[in-house]
């Protein structure tokens, strides 16, 4: 048993920033907005470095795939905790089609490459709202997945994660290796400290291509449009209950 | 007794009932003034407001009502012609412009008015001293001196309305726009365009413009863009009879004379009514980093200053403090976290500047020095937007926890740099277990300390012990007694403290000067002493002048400095 963690941790547009969309439709405006790190992937990497704190695991590694600016939150990873990182290359045209089966294949093939015991994500993005590579994931390496996991613990060789679900909260026993998608309550992620962050500039980060782990990255997707959200139309008011049935009908509502 | 109670028969009748139920003299009086109402006399009520709970000996008792008009059904019909629908008479509306954000002082006007042009200004103010009605012009009512509602029955005249932004030099960067404007609003349009406003504070979201200038407010960027004396290009003011003074000028260089706009900076609503703004705004930096440090002493926290300066020099925009009693209130009553380990001190840093990388190789310099010689125990950073946000919090959100806190006294005091902790310690000391929370914070880079003292509810006696001794410690060290708040309402008997009588004489004649009717603003930044001798005019509207109350004690003064004659409240 190994004892290896693999934390998957995406750069997304900051949550606070105002989106906007491109002129020409095909996407939102991306260059010199605010990115930081996915807040799912946060509470993935806290409760990652938590298990360390417990002795239950011996090592966090923080991956993420995309450009050169993947690493800085890499190392916010491991500001908080993670002990090492791997960024995998995807730029350009790449990058743009890169999606939740093509970051799957990549964890699974880093999985058996780092003999990883357990994998940890967020949920989904804030930026595409997927929900997939966790799931994905885990059914490429056959493993078993605890999704929406609002808490955690380890039982000798099992894992019980209680899961956040429509009709409240579900709890499964799983065995390890297992894949598990963090939720909102999981926990709070922890501030960077400084010596924390002067330590973490030490740690080591691979750099690693996706043709060395053998992914294909071509994408069966294509974004036809991307558009803002209807405009919310300003109401009216009215003074009597007449004029609110004349404007109904006005409008074809009755 | 004092002068104020020589007048109402009422009164007298209402003390002798109180004292039947044997509370001592000195106790009515304080029970008269923190409740402002009596059982027989509802007049009597009106004529007094919560003052901000001082003895009625103390120079922070309530001043007398001049005798200006009342308004009439006449003067509501003028209004409603003039402001229609926006003349509000309807008590539940008017009531929360009767009272300040603090709610230590109300007022009982029963006029709110809401224009929304510079000429509706000067229509109603030319009315006002036709008819000598007294006017009180309010912006976001966010004001801490009391200095923003009417003392007495003051027709409120809000600019509200008055949020029209007027035009945006996308070169120059030079905005105008009305007085109304709040400043938040401000903020965002200016940062869709890539600048942002010379001056932030905690109230952004309610103050407005022409509020923040005619308080000269600081706020947690004067390090980095100076103070709004600077930044502030031209003015529209309407004066007490209604005209208006065209000095909304958009340029940087203009010596043709006087500049008058700086009279009105700062001027707390006595001289005139301001009515549009043109300012200067900076670029928005492309980034922002926001540091949050803990250091175990004061001495520390003013060593890191120095480094700072030093190695962050020109993209510093913000170094601001709190101490260990701010972050327990921040717990306890905002429920927010310590990002960091508990320290006696905290710091807030911001670095502003075009570069990111150049900005964070700068800081991580400094971070490390500062780790390795130990001025600094822990800390964190933030370069997110969200993360900002909650590190700024943690200082901007004080204000608000301590008003969970119990009733709060409140100080706003420049010293120099180095002794402004001094203050806070000896403060305490001096208080011991009368205080519920004796709190530090603020603007230490511009060496303003902001000192809070809580009690559980308004607490005559503690007041008594807190003023004039923090006056005079102030004094001591040549400070001011408001650095930024202003004096507004509550602390216009001690100008003294921090000005001279020939100082304060010549303001009181630029008032006379610009409003000789004394209608607008009254009872503000001047004591009562100092408006008896600014009596200009001998018209039947300058009341005689009660009996002037002094301060309590003079003012303490070091050894060397400026002569015992400047500092006497009374000849």
């Amino acid at each position: 048993m190994s004892g290896r963690v693999l934390v998957g941790v995406k750069r997304v547009i900051d949550y606070a920033v105002k989106i906007r969309v491109k002129a020409d439709n095909t996407g939102v405006v991306t260059d010199g907005v605010k990115h930081s790190m996915n807040p799912f992937c946060e509470i993935a990497v806290e409760e990652a470095v938590k298990l360390k704190e417990k002795k239950l695991v011996k090592e966090v590694v923080a991956v993420s795939c995309g450009p050169q600016q993947s690493q800085e939150t890499i190392r916010t990873a491991l500001a908080m905790g993670a002990d090492r990182g791997i960024h995998v290359e995807v730029s350009g045209k790449d990058y743009e089609t890169l999606g939740p089966l093509q970051v799957s294949k990549i964890m699974a093939a880093l999985a058996k490459k780092e003999d990883a015991q357990l994998i940890i994500l967020g949920k989904q993005a804030i930026d595409d709202d997927c929900n997939q590579t966790g799931q994905m994931t885990a059914a490429l390496l056959d493993w078993p997945q605890g999704t929406f996991a609002s808490e955690v613990t380890l039982d000798g060789d099992k894992i019980k994660v209680v899961r956040e679900i429509d009709g409240g909260l579900e709890t499964i026993k799983i065995n390890t290796p297992a894949v598990l998608t963090a939720d909102l309550r999981l926990n709070t992620p922890r501030y960077a400290t400084l010596p924390n962050i002067m330590k973490a500039k030490k740690k080591k980060i691979a750099n690693v291509k996706p043709a060395d782990l053998g992914v294909n990255l071509t994408s069966r997707l294509e974004v036809l449009k991307v558009e803002d959200p209807p405009q919310r139309q300003a109401g009216m008011k009215v003074e009597t209950v007449e004029d609110l049935v004349g404007k109904l009908k006005e409008a074809g509502k009755v | 007794m004092l002068g104020v109670f020589q007048t109402t028969q009422k009164l007298r009748t209402s003390l002798r009932l109180l004292s039947r139920a044997g509370l001592p003299p000195v106790d009515l009086q304080v029970q008269l003034l923190l409740r402002g109402r009596c059982p027989q006399s509802a007049t009597f009520s009106r004529e007094l407001h919560l003052g901000p709970g001082g003895s009625a000996s103390s120079p922070a008792a309530a001043p007398q009502r001049l005798p200006f008009s009342r308004v009439t059904v006449e003067d509501l019909t003028f209004f409603r012609k003039t402001l229609p629908g926006r003349a509000i008479t309807d008590p539940d509306l008017v009531q929360s412009s009767n009272e300040d954000w603090l709610k230590s002082v109300r007022g009982s006007s029963e006029v709110l008015l809401r224009p929304q042009t510079t000429q509706e200004v000067s229509q109603i103010l030319s009315y006002c001293q036709s008819r000598n009605l007294a006017v009180n012009p309010q912006g976001g009512n966010t004001g801490l001196v009391g200095g923003s509602v009417p003392v007495y029955d003051e027709i409120i005249l809000s600019t509200s309305l008055m949020n029209n932004i007027l035009s945006f030099d996308k070169i120059s960067g030079i905005l105008t726009c009305q007085a109304g404007c709040v400043l938040e609003n401000l903020s965002l349009y200016l940062e869709e365009r890539d600048y942002i406003m010379p001056l932030d504070l905690g109230a952004k979201g309610s103050c407005q413009i022409g509020g923040n200038v005619a308080t000269n407010a600081g706020g947690l960027r004067l390090l980095r863009y100076g103070s709004l004396r600077g930044t502030v290009l031209g003015l529209e003011v309407v004066l007490a009879d209604g005209q208006v003074l065209d000095c909304l000028s958009t340029l940087r260089k203009d010596n043709t004379g006087y500049d008058l706009k700086q009279l009105f900076i700062g001027s707390e609503g006595t001289l005139g009514v301001i009515t549009a703004v043109s300012i200067l705004c900076p670029r928005k930096p492309k980034s922002v980093n926001v540091v949050f440090l803990g250091c175990e002493t004061f001495d520390q926290l003013l060593k890191s200053f120095q480094l700072c300066k030093g190695m962050l020099g020109e993209i510093l925009s913000a170094f601001e403090f709190l101490d260990s009693e701010c972050m327990r209130l921040l717990n306890t009553h905002l429920k927010l976290a310590n990002p960091i380990s508990d320290c006696p001190f905290y710091i807030v840093i911001e670095t502003s500047g075009s570069d990111s990388d150049h900005d964070s190789q700068k800081l991580h310099n400094f971070l490390e020095e500062a780790m390795t010689s130990l001025l600094v125990t822990d800390g964190t950073v933030a370069t997110e937007e969200s993360k900002i946000k909650t590190l700024w919090s943690m200082r901007e959100r004080v204000t608000e926890a301590l008003t969970h806190d119990g009733f709060t006294y409140k100080y706003d005091i420049s010293l120099p740099v180095e002794r402004i902790y001094q203050l806070v310690t000896d403060m305490r000391q001096h208080l011991g277990e009368r205080a519920r929370s004796v709190v530090g914070y603020g603007h230490v880079g511009d060496g303003n300390l902001h000192l809070n003292i809580t009690s559980s509810a308004k607490d005559p006696a503690l007041l008594a012990s807190i003023e004039p001794f923090i006056y005079e410690w102030t004094a001591k060290f040549q400070g001011s007694i408001s650095a930024e708040h202003g004096l507004g309402l509550k602390k216009r008997n001690y100008i003294y403290y921090s000005k001279s009588r020939p100082t304060v004489a010549v303001m009181g004649k630029m008032k006379t000067l610009l409003d000789p009717k004394g209608l607008g603003v009254q009872w503000r930044v001047f004591p009562p002493c100092q408006r008896s001798r600014c009596a200009g005019e001998p018209g039947r509207w300058r009341s005689t002048p009660p009996s002037p109350s002094p301060p309590t004690s003079p003012p303490q003064l070091a050894a060397g400095s400026r002569t015992a004659s400047h500092f006497h409240g009374i000849e």
